[in-house]
């Protein structure tokens, strides 16, 4: 009796989230097996593997792959080693503690369309960016990031956007952890590299996994930013896989294609999930 | 030195060298923020300008331009839509899982958080389809929907270990008296997780604030929230850097001065509850 109802109460988030899985999931397997281009409808015919194989053979596949990884472990390093750098530097109490905290979780907030016009225009423009303007400060020629540097430009929009999240998490932690402990260890001659280093690192070992684990999973799906800024170029410079299969589908119209470079984002993120979720769900107490 | 000033000196380093990072990253959201008081013109000098006369034209323009508070209004209702419609159908299912766990409930959590992991990019032409086939597409229910889908693991895993925390002994009293699990939920959990409830709330309208992978697949001139309004100005030609910073602020204010009051709670919420 009582089982049912908890069933019940579970059953429209567990049955709403199958079907927000398993129909779009089970489309897209059938659409990448057709050929299906919007722009030449009724020639629905079974391609077999010929959708992959189009797919894998774009010469934007294997970057478009590499780009994502770059990116991912770029902006997971960049914002854990720096998040947690600068929030034991918080740490402690000082003048206007409040104030930085404000200031430095607000890109957070900003949504990815406006932070990658900012950084596009302002930042980075080669003529009248700030960037350009401190180069020629310095007597330096101005470096035209978008052109140039596309991949590294898109790296820092997203880092600048969650390290954020990194700092107020271990800032959270960090208040959290023992004062008597670290304390003693000063006593016991422990200067403040080795209490950093011993008992600071290892305390945050879990808000580590937890902010790798979510911005994971943005991370991999991270494609406003490029929309707004490269669109995905020069070329395929700072082409992501969801960049090159969003120009697959939306721009060449092409249903099958599309659907094959979507599994490969599927499998791809699954690989990556398989390793994270096991790591961390050992990490989440439930 | 004695040992007081040293450590006086200390803070006082810290508290400059945190200072310098605070300021150079937010720099990107002052230089913004004031861009959008000057005049095009302005916008673009070199060297830049810090100084200048304000002024209020770009705003006006905005609205004109591009219908400010049409697609304001766009974003107000689907992230509050879908946060609202995402609790009622989590709270209930977290309610169960945190009070009357079974043997599969931890499978049951880590499935639908694996369901985030689907990369949206994977379902982008069944769900485009989908919506286009049942007049969604650029439509403010279609949004509603796919928010509230997409937000509803993270509402649930949040919903769960907020109720996980709650004294179980209320809930026997309860039960003692003759409640049954439904008016316990509505009786007893509801009214004492308010907080817990809130913040999930605001999470969620954060992340549907700034959404953009679907808004701006989805939707076009009629639904386009605020994210696929300011996409719209990344056009190439011309220069309206002074617009574009007015319409980048307009778009942000609402959710960065959110953000700033309900930090603590949003971490708590986005690390579902494992970081205190």
């Amino acid at each position: 009796m009582k089982r049912s109802i908890t069933r019940l109460l579970m059953a429209p988030s567990v049955l709403l989230l199958l079907a927000w899985m398993l129909v779009p999931l089970s489309m897209t397997i059938y659409f990448s097996t057709i050929n299906y281009n919007l722009l030449y409808p009724g020639r629905n015919n079974f391609v077999g593997w010929m959708n992959f194989e189009f797919f894998i053979t774009d010469p934007g596949f294997w970057i478009a792959i590499s780009n994502t990884l770059i990116l991912l472990i770029s902006v997971l390093l960049i914002t854990v080693v720096l998040g947690v750098a600068l929030s034991a530097l918080i740490d402690k109490p000082f003048f206007g503690r409040n104030v930085v905290r404000v200031l430095l979780i607000s890109p957070f907030f900003i949504m990815p369309t406006v932070n990658a016009l900012i950084w596009k225009n302002m930042m980075m423009n080669p003529v009248y960016g700030i960037f350009a303007w401190i180069s020629q400060s310095f007597g330096l020629e101005p470096i035209d990031w978008l052109s140039d540097y596309p991949l590294m430009s898109i790296i820092i929009m997203v880092s600048w956007q969650w390290l954020p999240f990194a700092i107020l998490v271990f800032v959270t932690a960090l208040q959290s952890q023992d004062t008597e402990q670290k304390e003693a260890a000063q006593m016991d001659g422990a200067n403040g590299w080795h209490i950093f280093r011993y008992l600071t690192v290892p305390h945050l070992a879990r808000p580590i996994a937890v902010v790798v684990m979510i911005e994971t999973i943005f991370l991999l799906a991270v494609f406003a930013e490029i929309y707004v800024s490269t669109g995905g170029g020069p070329g395929y410079d700072s082409t992501n896989i969801a960049y090159l299969i969003y120009n697959q589908a939306l721009l060449q119209y092409d249903v099958g294609v599309a659907s094959a470079g979507g599994l490969f984002a599927v499998l791809l993120a699954n690989i990556v999930a398989f390793f994270l979720i096991r790591a961390v769900g050992k990490n989440l107490t439930v | 030195m004695t040992l007081t000033q040293q450590r006086k000196l200390k803070t006082l380093l810290v508290g400059l060298a945190s200072w310098c990072v605070a300021l150079l990253l937010f720099f990107p959201i002052f230089w913004m923020f004031i861009t959008s008081f000057k005049t095009e013109l302005q916008a673009i000098s070199v060297p830049p300008q810090l100084f200048f006369e304000p002024t209020l034209e770009n705003f006006t323009v905005v609205q004109e331009r591009s219908d400010y508070l049409k697609h304001a209004w766009n974003s107000v209702v689907t992230s509050f839509g879908a946060t609202i419609l995402a609790l009622i159908i989590a709270i209930p299912a977290a309610y169960s899982m945190a009070f009357f766990p079974g043997k599969r409930t931890k499978d049951i959590l880590l499935w639908m958080l694996s369901t985030k992991m689907l990369p949206a990019v994977g379902v982008l032409v069944p769900i485009y389809i989908l919506s286009r086939d049942y007049g969604l597409l650029d439509s403010k229910l279609g949004l509603v929907i796919i928010f509230t889908l997409m937000n509803l693991p993270i509402i649930v895993w949040m919903l769960f270990s907020y109720f996980k925390d709650l004294p179980k002994e209320i809930l026997e009293a309860a039960r003692m008296d003759g409640a049954t699990p439904w008016d316990e939920m509505i009786k007893v959990v509801l009214p004492l997780s308010v907080g817990g409830i809130a913040s999930t709330g605001l999470l969620s309208i954060v992340l549907c604030w700034n959404e953009a992978f679907w808004s701006l697949n989805l939707t076009a001139s009629e639904a386009a929230p605020l994210t696929a309004m300011i996409a719209s100005y990344s056009s190439p030609e011309g220069l309206f850097w002074a617009k574009l910073s007015a319409a980048s602020t307009l778009a942000c204010a609402p959710i960065v001065i959110f953000g700033w009051f309900c930090q603590k709670q949003l971490v708590q919420g986005l690390t579902f509850g494992a970081v205190k």
